[in-house]
């Protein structure tokens, strides 16, 4: 059985999983529409910083509610995409500069 | 005789003790161990240690590097969907001359930018002298240069240097 979530809970709850969908989906979006791969990089980087950063506060917000008191884990999902994330676009970019020959500015 | 590191084994064992969630005497010792017993361990695979001296300026960066995420998130979702008022969006690589040559801030320096829609680390001059980015929106090449010089530079450089 789901315990009670009160209001001032749920509503930033459910508008931090909304935004953060929505961001994931046009970064997604992004993928499909940008012509080349030095464009498509950019819009995945959308759903893994503020997309999963929105839906990250919403799970403290339920989880800290559900346990009444505050749940603090996904500070550490947090800190360990904002390492790794950017590690993986950075040898993605290296990969792609090596083996295409980029569009000149 | 190195320096026996200290900021980061504390660190460790803090994140040991979020992920286990007690507070309990055993626990923050078995942190301990566990963060001096890696971090001693690893230490011939760390070549440098980074050394602080402006910590404080940190707090101030991050709140800047959030508030440039959220808007630099809206700015590729607006050309993600065509909304660019008919502008033609022109992509491609920007060389950035730098000051930084501490190689801890260089790697926060490139997180910064790459965790940014928008701009991602495309590659270091072997003397750290010059950074590429290569940007999505390379309307204002100069707005891009003063940005990463002055916003991100000029702090990392506080704190490392």
């Amino acid at each position: 059985m789901m315990p009670d979530i009160p209001a001032w809970i749920a509503l930033p709850a459910t508008l931090l999983l909304i935004v953060g969908g929505l961001l994931t989906l046009v970064g997604s979006i992004g993928l499909l529409r940008l012509p080349n791969f030095f464009m498509r990089i950019h819009s995945v980087s959308m759903g893994n910083t503020l997309g999963v950063g929105c839906v990250l506060v919403a799970s403290m917000l339920i989880a800290s509610a559900v346990a009444q008191r505050p749940v603090i884990h996904e500070l550490l999902i947090t800190l360990f995409v904002v390492f790794t994330a950017p590690i993986t676009a950075i040898v993605l970019m290296q990969a792609a500069i090596r083996r295409t020959k980029p569009p000149k500015q | 005789m190195k320096r026996i590191p200290v900021l980061l084994p504390l660190g460790l064992a803090v994140l040991w003790l979020v992920l286990t969630e007690s507070l309990s005497w055993g626990n923050v010792a078995l942190g301990l161990v566990l963060g001096f017993g890696m971090v001693l361990s690893f230490q011939n695979l760390r070549p440098v240690t980074p050394r602080f001296r402006r910590v404080h300026v940190g707090f101030g960066l991050l709140f800047k590097v959030l508030v440039d995420i959220v808007k630099s998130n809206i700015a590729v979702g607006r050309i993600v969907l065509g909304l660019t008022h008919g502008r033609e969006v022109r992509s491609g690589f920007l060389d950035i001359p730098l000051d930084m040559r501490d190689p801890h801030g260089l790697a926060v320096l490139a997180m910064i930018v790459t965790a940014t829609p928008g701009t991602v680390w495309s590659g270091l001059a072997d003397d750290s002298s010059v950074l590429r980015l290569h940007v999505l929106d390379l309307q204002d090449p100069e707005a891009w240069i003063r940005t990463i010089k002055h916003r991100y530079e000029g702090p990392l450089r506080e704190i490392f240097e």
